[in-house]
């Protein structure tokens, strides 16, 4: 199984996203963002965390318009697997493959800390190694992680059983408390917590492994 | 040609910037302030001369990149 990891000028969490594609078992590709395409027989897409282009304009925003995000539409265009997490999660939702937006927390500061995670729906291909209902801690680190959407997008998003994540303790003003929204075909995933800092006992804990463990476990599916 | 774009957060979308800055007036003394929206002022010195163009190209910006229409609107003044 094959993931592609992006760096952006500004990300900071790629090499972290690389090395937890690699503990649970893919091949990994680091491509860079003036690159136009992915390499081939990519599976999943990782767009990693950090404060891409100094977070200018909007966090994401310029990001999303970076050579390679053609390629990553494409990907998800033809059923290819997404990950986007904090940073890459603000990319990947201005990139318009997921509702909403995230704005700045609500109590206006940057919050780094673990916080505990309700799994609101264990049927994705990101959270299926979990249990519903379980919680899990992973550590956040955000200025910009108050998910925000219309009424009849939060609607939606409920009704199709589309919210992957919950904070058991809104740390951040998010509508629904939603850490992590699943895109309608469920293949792309964006989540403002960090599973990649969570996949090794020594620092930081296990429970982000279940994430990657749930890709490979769907691969292996198909 | 130049063009102000002026980006603010839609009705309705909660300002935690700009209800900050109400707080920060009320506690400095200035009281009878209701509200305050907090946005941002992009300018744009343009090639085109053709002011109903401009606006043209200056839509189709704020639309794919300057502003977030999910949560954003935006006004257009051609200078």
């Amino acid at each position: 199984m094959k993931a592609a990891v992006i760096t952006f000028p500004g990300s900071n969490c790629d090499r972290d996203l690389a090395v937890a594609f690699e503990h649970a078992g893919f091949d990994v590709a680091r491509v860079w963002h003036k690159d136009t395409d992915l390499p081939a027989g990519v599976d999943v897409v990782g767009v990693p965390g950090g404060f891409s282009f100094g977070d200018y304009l909007r966090c994401g925003a310029i990001a999303a318009q970076s050579p390679i995000a053609g390629a990553v539409r494409a990907h998800a265009a033809k059923g290819g697997y997404v990950l986007g997490i904090c940073n890459g999660f603000q990319v990947i939702t201005e990139m318009g493959l997921l509702p909403g937006a995230l704005m700045r927390n609500a109590g206006l500061k940057f919050i780094c800390k673990s916080v505990d995670l309700v799994v609101a729906s264990a049927a994705s291909p990101f959270t299926s190694a979990y249990a519903a209902g379980q919680t899990i801690s992973l550590p956040i680190a955000h200025h910009d992680g108050n998910y925000t959407i219309d009424a009849d997008g939060l609607a939606r998003l409920h009704g199709e059983d589309r919210i992957a994540l919950r904070y058991r303790s809104n740390p951040n003003g998010s509508m629904g408390d939603i850490a992590g929204v699943l895109s309608e075909n469920r293949r792309v995933l964006g989540m403002m917590p960090h599973p990649e800092r969570a996949v090794d006992a020594r620092v930081g804990g296990t429970d982000g492994a279940g994430v990657f463990a749930s890709i490979l476990g769907e691969m292996a599916l198909v | 040609m130049k063009a102000r774009v002026t980006v603010m957060l839609k009705a309705g979308v909660l300002d935690v910037q700009g209800e900050a800055v109400r707080h920060a007036l009320g506690s400095l003394g200035f009281a009878g302030v209701n509200g305050v929206r907090q946005g941002k002022v992009i300018e744009l010195d343009l090639t085109e001369t053709d002011a109903a163009r401009a606006r043209a190209d200056v839509t189709a910006m704020c639309d794919k990149l300057l502003a977030n229409v999910v949560i954003e609107s935006y006004q257009i003044e051609i200078l």
